[in-house]
Parts: structure tokens; C-alpha cells; sequence
């Protein structure tokens, strides 16, 4: 047998399958057989890398459009949704709607009914203002305000200690 | 803290003593807490984590409690050592793995231990040798209002204790039971056991947690859910449960016995032989004698060998123990004959079959 491109005997014999039902044969010289194969596997991953991008830029578009950021750890719910972890505390309340099926499905349930911290009421104000004096105390950090921030690192520790 | 010499004794959890516990090895309760105001570990630069780390350690060593604690920073340890903390149950491969500042308290007794920066920034673990929820409850309840009180942790009213994974929000907690159920596996019916705990929220898993290999026969059983149920709900379904899977592996022996007596006290016999004239043993290989002169024990298949040699064996033979009992670091081949070794020496002196 000849093979398909050149006048050189086909040494190489490829089964293409075209659908589900249909195949097509291919008898190629040494030489042609690897043009071939190689020219296939460049239009398969340029083919790939295209989809990937696209697909890629319609879900930043996506998220782009409707994305809530955590403001204490700028946690997107997509990342949790790869990762299956959340950022910090304060998450639950960014994301309290969107995490409420996920709390149905894994426990069937959705609110605590177990144990309360025995200070919890005086709790919720401190817990409130030490998350204030954090936020303040990132943002003093990265003007270099470095003697505000010993101040209110000292309020803090403070009010941990309480 | 001497590795060293804890690593002649078995720890709390293979004690083998307290109740049901020819069946039940240990009982174990583990509680996931986070601080308020500061990013889960998994979003928390290293310096957060230090100050996490500072912040908690301090808290836990000035702590009034019944039992004091020593801190051991895991970013201080070798690999073996961390290894060795793995295989007495001390903390899990998560955090032995983790990188960044993090570590562990141990209570003085070996059955507290406080994993710092694991998942969560704290894991509160309790453990007790047989079947007692109970008290490691009790234990674990009290530790976490005196910790409460030193330190503010992240808490939402309609979701409760708020963790990294949404899987332990609300009450945190997760308790396991640890099982030893040769027959129950043998006679193939545990796959019917794990289906119908299945349906009422309990999980399986093997040896080490979350993802491990059964080795060994034995299987931890814990609450899937931790959201919706009270604590002491959560403890009574497990209450519930745990009698009736004790009865149905006592009820499989019985019957292997009856059975297939010969059989059964072949396969003990043979592994008793094994284990106590081979050259080289693997891990595995050992954990899967054990067992059965475990059960041969316990069955009264086996004669004059002690069950507490055999619990000790079990822990005493994983890679890196053999190696802090053999005072240097082994490959594997090296380990394999110094565990055989090790085996020959522990069970020759002390036992015989019966026919």
C-alpha cells in the first residue's frame, strides 16, 4: 500500500474515529505519519488554550459584574466555592445568604442550637469594636503610621484582655 | 518535652482500659474554635499567625486549669517528631504538614492536646482510653469556658461557632468513637453497619482520621452533622448507637467461633507465629496480626500473652516510634528488620497458643 500523501510505501496505519459510527482509515509513510500526528495534537491545544481563555473571561466577566468582596479578608464567594474554606469570621455575615443552602445541604439545618459562650451578650460589643480597631489598625499600617498603630494595637489587647 | 520516653508507654487512647474496651479502644471529642477579628489560617499571612500563635499560646499556659500545658512549637520540630505526635494521636497530618507558626499544648496527662493554626485557629482534643463521651465531654466543656473567658471567640448567634469549613460551624465539635471490629470486617457485615450509620448522620473513617486507610480493623464512627443539634443531642445518638455495634461484633464472634473455630484459631495462631519468629515486617503486615491476637486475647484463643504488650505493640511499631525506641533514624528495609526484631523480643518471653 501507498502511502496517502507521498509515493512512498505506508508503513503507519491510523484509525480516525470521526463520530460515533464512523472511522476513517489513514495508511501514511514514516515521515508523512508524524506530520500528521503532529499537526493534529497543534490544532487539538490551539483549539483547547482557546476555549480555556474564553470560558475564563466569561466567568470574570461573570463575577466581575456581581462580585461581593469581604471587606476584612477580601474573600470572594467564588474562592470558597474552589476551596471549600472560608477567609475569616466575618464571612458568614458577607456571605450569610449565598452559605445558607450550602449549611442545608451538609447539615440539614441551618441555625445553632448547641452551646453559647457564657459572656456572649457582653461579648458581641467588644468582638464589634475590636474588629473596628483591626480594620483601622491594617489601614494605619500601610500609611506607615506606625505610633497610631502601637496605640491602637495597646486598645486592643486591652479590650481582648477584658 | 522527652519524646523519648514517651514513646515506651501507649498513651491514652491505647491504654486499652476503661469501658467495653475488649471493643471500644478510645473515645475522643474535639471541639474547632476561631478568634474573633482575625482570618481563618488558610487566608492568614505568617504574621498573623504568629501573633495568633502568641496570643493563644500565652493564653493556654497562664490558664487556671486542672492540668497544665506545654506548648511545642511544630516550626521547632524534625520530621519524625512531628510523625511521632501523628501516631500517638497528639495532632492530626494537617497540622503536622501545614507550614507557617503553629503548634501544639499538651496536657501533662497525654489526653489533652490543642492544636494552634490547624484548620482552625484552635482545635480543642480530648481523648479517653474505652467507651467514656462522658466525661471526655465534661473535661472538654469545662476547658472551653476557661478558655472562653481569656480569649474572644468568633461566635454568630444563628450559626453558632464559626469555623474555616462550614462542615463544623455551629457546635464544632466532632466525637468519635474508635472501634476494634475484626469480625464485624471479617465476616464482611461492616459495609452493612457503615450503610445504616449512614442514614442517621454518622461517618466512618479508619485508623488516623479523616481520609486514612483502615489498618488494622479498627474504625473511628463520628457526627457528620454539628449544626442544628445540641452537643448533648449529638452525644446521645452516638450513646445510642455504639451498644448495638458492640453487640452485633460480640454476636460475629461468637459465631466465627462456632463456625469456623478451627479456622479462626489457625489464622490467630499463625498470626501470633508471624509475629513473633519473622525477620522483616512491615507496618502494615504488623497492624493486621496484631489484630488478631488482639481478638485471640480477648476470645480466649491465645494463652499467656498480656493484652496491655499487644496495645503497646500496635503503637510501638509504627515507623516513628520503632525509630525513637531504636534511638536513630531507619530507612524503610532498616525499619522492617528492627521492627521484627523489636516484635520477637516483646512476644517471645511472653506468650503461647492454646489448641
Amino acid at each position: 500500500m501507498k502511502c496517502h500523501k507521498c509515493s512512498k510505501v505506508a508503513t503507519m496505519h491510523i484509525t480516525e474515529i470521526v463520530c460515533k459510527d464512523s472511522v476513517q482509515e489513514c495508511h501514511f509513510c514514516e515521515e508523512c505519519a508524524q506530520k500528521y500526528l503532529q499537526e493534529e495534537v497543534l490544532e487539538k491545544e490551539i483549539i483547547e488554550v482557546d476555549l480555556e481563555s474564553s470560558v475564563t473571561k466569561m466567568v470574570e466577566n461573570l463575577a466581575g459584574a456581581t462580585a461581593v468582596v469581604c471587606e476584612s479578608c477580601s474573600l470572594q464567594f467564588s474562592d470558597f466555592r474552589n476551596s471549600g474554606r472560608l477567609g475569616c469570621p466575618h464571612d458568614y455575615t458577607v456571605f450569610h445568604d449565598e452559605l445558607l443552602p450550602y449549611l442545608e445541604n451538609i447539615h440539614g439545618e441551618t441555625k445553632h442550637c448547641g452551646k453559647f459562650p457564657t459572656r456572649y451578650g457582653a461579648n458581641k460589643n467588644i468582638q464589634k469594636e475590636i474588629d473596628i480597631l483591626r480594620k483601622k489598625l491594617q489601614t494605619v499600617i500601610q500609611k506607615e503610621k506606625y505610633e497610631e498603630a502601637a496605640d491602637i494595637r495597646d486598645k486592643i489587647r486591652l479590650l481582648e484582655n477584658q | 518535652m522527652n519524646f523519648e520516653s514517651l514513646s515506651k508507654s501507649s498513651g491514652e487512647w491505647l491504654k486499652g482500659c476503661g469501658i467495653e474496651s475488649d471493643i471500644v479502644i478510645s473515645s475522643r471529642i474535639r471541639l474547632a474554635r476561631n478568634l474573633a477579628g482575625f482570618p481563618f489560617p488558610n487566608r492568614a499571612s505568617n504574621f498573623q499567625k504568629a501573633e495568633i500563635e502568641n496570643l493563644l499560646k500565652d493564653r493556654i499556659q497562664t490558664l487556671e486549669f486542672e492540668q497544665k500545658f506545654e506548648y511545642v512549637s511544630l516550626t521547632a520540630l524534625n520530621t519524625l517528631d512531628r510523625q511521632f505526635l501523628v501516631e500517638r494521636q497528639l495532632i492530626s497530618r494537617e497540622l503536622a504538614a501545614n507550614d507557617g507558626p503553629r503548634g501544639v499544648a499538651l496536657g501533662n496527662l497525654e489526653s489533652l492536646s490543642l492544636m494552634v493554626n490547624e484548620e482552625d485557629h484552635l482545635r480543642l482534643q480530648v481523648m479517653r482510653s474505652g467507651f467514656s463521651l462522658e466525661s471526655a465531654w465534661e473535661t472538654i466543656n469545662k476547658l472551653d469556658d476557661f478558655l472562653e473567658k481569656k480569649v474572644s471567640y468568633a461566635f454568630h448567634e444563628e450559626f453558632g461557632y464559626l469555623t474555616a469549613c462550614p462542615t463544623n460551624v455551629g457546635t464544632g465539635m466532632r466525637a468519635s468513637v474508635m472501634l476494634h471490629l475484626p469480625a464485624l470486617d471479617f465476616t464482611k457485615q461492616i459495609d452493612k453497619v457503615f450503610r445504616a450509620l449512614q442514614r442517621i448522620n454518622l461517618t466512618h473513617r479508619g485508623l488516623y482520621g479523616e481520609g486514612s486507610r483502615f489498618s488494622g480493623h479498627f474504625f473511628q464512627i463520628s457526627n457528620q452533622v454539628t449544626l442544628g443539634k445540641s452537643e448533648s443531642a449529638i452525644l446521645n445518638e452516638i450513646y445510642s448507637v455504639i451498644p448495638q455495634i458492640i453487640d452485633y461484633e460480640r454476636q460475629a464472634r461468637v459465631a466465627w467461633k462456632k463456625d469456623n473455630g478451627q479456622i479462626l484459631q489457625d489464622r490467630i495462631s499463625r498470626a501470633f507465629g508471624t509475629l513473633s519468629s519473622a525477620t522483616m515486617m512491615t507496618s502494615d503486615e504488623t497492624m493486621e496480626l496484631l489484630s488478631y491476637v488482639r481478638l485471640g486475647i480477648h476470645m480466649k484463643m491465645i494463652e499467656d500473652v498480656d493484652i496491655n504488650t499487644v496495645n503497646e505493640l500496635f503503637i510501638q511499631t509504627q515507623p516513628a516510634h520503632l525509630q525513637k525506641l531504636m534511638g536513630s533514624t531507619l530507612d524503610g528495609e532498616e525499619r522492617n528488620t528492627a521492627r521484627a526484631k523489636f516484635l520477637r523480643s516483646k512476644l517471645r518471653s511472653s506468650g503461647s497458643t492454646s489448641n
